[in-house]
């Protein structure tokens, strides 16, 4: 049995000790696989594990440090990536039947620049069907269980890559967030997931939902791992023409520069239905950034409140024309049929699960003749709303704080047939994606259940440095409060 | 509003989208429904525009629609040649091929 301490080691101590030649990349690596092989029959945070790849890659990281070389500063850190980032030669199935056997010709950016960090991929990690839901349920792989509870759902849609995380099956993960897919699953598994501003991270090989909407970014132990993820795969994309023309995000050197005289926003108006134990943990992150020299003002945001709307007809739209390309033509599977419109129709029919179906049918009428204006016209108009009234929080404030989840994890199975309520688990996340900004995740103490708490931090575009100093300061109260973290009964 | 409720499921008083809106619409997505699948459909989707009618109450005139986050607009590459994709490699993940091309089946069907 692979040992296994209470704390993880992070990835920034596992990169150091490879670079110093403290400790080998192929032992870190067998350790990983070792708990994966143990346990993840039971989480299924995997669709694919890449137990003789990593071993190959180790074995190189290693040998480049015996000859002298830096292999970078994730060398032999090994992580998870969810199957909707594409890897060339290796399966990319966004848990879909309809690719269930295709092999990217071409490597994600982001894949480029892990892998020339040094990073291992352990494995490809399940998610809701083209990253569609909050649960991790709608899975042509089946469901992805909570490590912290496998009778409960680890959130979604980037399930798999947080719940590799929180059973250290990875050091980190990388996921993607077009609602909330990597901040709700982080608060559910009590991991660090970041959404960063649109645009700072590459989306070229990232399978697109919301093309508008979709941003990668990391889940990780600690927020400075967090940190020194996604200033690796951040930086100008010549491949991506949404991607900003300026280099890597710089977030590490600014974590200890804590909070004093930060204006930490108050939404007065924030939609309510998060639960007591979540309002709780939310005070208790307040008093803590004001206890560490934050200034907390309110702010009044009338248009969030519509987000939900404005997003569950934007990215269903968006969604409809990208799955279009799912034709049965170029790649995937194909059902045969005598003529080619009844061949899209028959492998679309075959290839798609329920809830993919559901939103392409939701985002075409959203689209079509007659109905664009009264539905896709007007959510746009709301998204500026939303937009103007997060340019007036940030007129008062330098970072907002909200719940990343309204609840703890929930049961499997108990939102499944209830589409609407699945939908609102992303209240707090979605109006971020629709203005771009960046958004993450800390864990904050324990709610309902002995189950972790989110706390969301939100920050203007390209303000990525001051959210994660906000981060970085409740990550350190918890530290120092070990025992008062425990809300509710 | 609130972020649960039952208010949520309630099926709307007047529907909000037709079986032969949702029939109409699955056709364009090229999606095929069975007759159950279509009678949950236009049940789930009347009950999600139900929902989304709360910004019928706003006032939009005026307003301008945002399309996407950043500012780029018309984002050019300089027009120099670069590495392309590997043509087998792109075809051997493909259905159907043949002399290196996609195979589809004919666009008019086999029968008139």
């Amino acid at each position: 049995m692979s040992s296994m301490s209470d704390q993880p080691t992070t990835a920034v101590d596992l990169a150091r000790n490879v670079r110093d030649g403290v400790a080998k990349a192929v032992d870190i690596v067998d350790g990983y696989l070792a708990r994966i092989d143990e346990r993840d029959d039971e989480i299924n945070a995997f669709n694919l594990v890449l137990a003789d790849q990593a071993r190959e890659r180790a074995a190189e990281i290693d040998e480049m440090v015996s000859l002298g070389r830096d292999p970078g500063p994730l060398a032999g850190v090994p992580v998870g990536l969810k199957d909707n980032l594409c890897t060339r030669g290796i399966p990319t199935t966004c848990s879909s039947k309809i690719l269930a056997d295709w092999k990217p010709p071409y490597d994600a950016t982001v894949v480029t620049r892990l892998r020339d960090a040094g990073a291992i991929f352990v494995g490809k990690t399940n998610l809701d069907e083209f990253a569609m839901g909050s649960s991790t349920e709608n899975s042509a792989f089946g469901p992805t269980k909570n490590p912290l509870d496998t009778t409960r759902v680890p959130g979604g849609s980037s399930g798999g890559s947080a719940a590799a995380v929180a059973a250290n099956f990875a050091a980190v993960s990388f996921g993607s967030d077009t609602g909330g897919s990597i901040r709700q699953p982080a608060a559910l598994c009590g991991v660090v997931g970041v959404k960063p501003t649109y645009g700072a991270v590459s989306r070229l090989g990232l399978i697109a939902f919301g093309s508008s909407l979709d941003q990668v970014g990391p889940f990780a132990h600690t927020v400075r791992d967090a940190a020194v993820a996604l200033e690796t795969i951040s930086g100008h994309d010549p491949g991506d023409s949404t991607s900003i023309q300026q280099g890597p995000l710089d977030l590490s050197p600014t974590l200890d520069l804590g909070v004093a005289g930060l204006r930490v926003g108050r939404i007065t108006d924030l939609p309510k239905g998060a639960s007591p134990d979540v309002e709780e943990r939310l005070e208790a992150a307040f008093d803590a950034l004001r206890e560490a020299g934050a200034e907390i003002v309110d702010v009044e945001m009338p248009a969030f409140n519509y987000g939900l709307t404005a997003y569950y007809l934007i990215a269903p739209a968006e969604a409809s024309s990208n799955l279009a390309r799912f034709d049965g033509v170029r790649f995937g599977m194909r059902t045969p049929a005598p003529d080619t419109n009844s061949m899209y129709t028959a492998t679309r029919t075959d290839g798609f699960g329920t809830e993919v179906k559901r939103r392409i049918m939701l985002g075409t009428y959203a689209l079509s003749a007659g109905y664009y204006d009264a539905y896709y016209g007007r959510a746009q108009k709301v998204r500026r709303l939303i937009a103007n009234d997060f340019a007036a929080a940030y007129a008062k404030a330098d970072v907002l704080l909200t719940p990343a989840s309204p609840t703890v994890a929930f049961k499997l199975g108990d939102k499944a047939s209830d589409p609407l309520a699945m939908y609102l688990c992303d209240t707090y996340t979605i109006p971020s994606n629709l203005t771009g900004d960046p958004g993450m995740s800390v864990p904050f103490g324990i709610g309902e259940h002995g189950l972790p708490v989110g706390v969301q931090i939100l920050a203007p575009a390209l303000k990525d440095d001051v959210m994660f100093r906000a981060a970085a300061t409740l990550e350190r109260h918890m530290q120092n409060h070990q025992d008062q973290n425990v809300s509710g009964s | 509003m609130g972020v649960g409720g039952d208010s949520l499921r309630r099926v709307p008083d007047v529907p909000k989208i037709s079986a032969a809106d949702v029939s109409k619409v699955a056709t364009l997505a090229r999606l095929c429904l069975t007759d159950d699948e279509l009678t949950t459909a236009t049940a789930e989707l009347s009950a999600m525009l139900d929902h989304f009618a709360d910004i019928d109450a706003l006032d939009l005139d005026g307003v301008e629609p945002m399309m996407q986050p950043t500012p780029l607009a018309n984002v050019m590459r300089e027009d120099v040649e670069g590495e392309t994709l590997d043509r087998d490699e792109v075809l051997g993940q493909a259905p159907l091929v043949e002399d290196g091309r996609f195979r589809v089946p004919p666009i008019l069907g086999i029968q008139e």
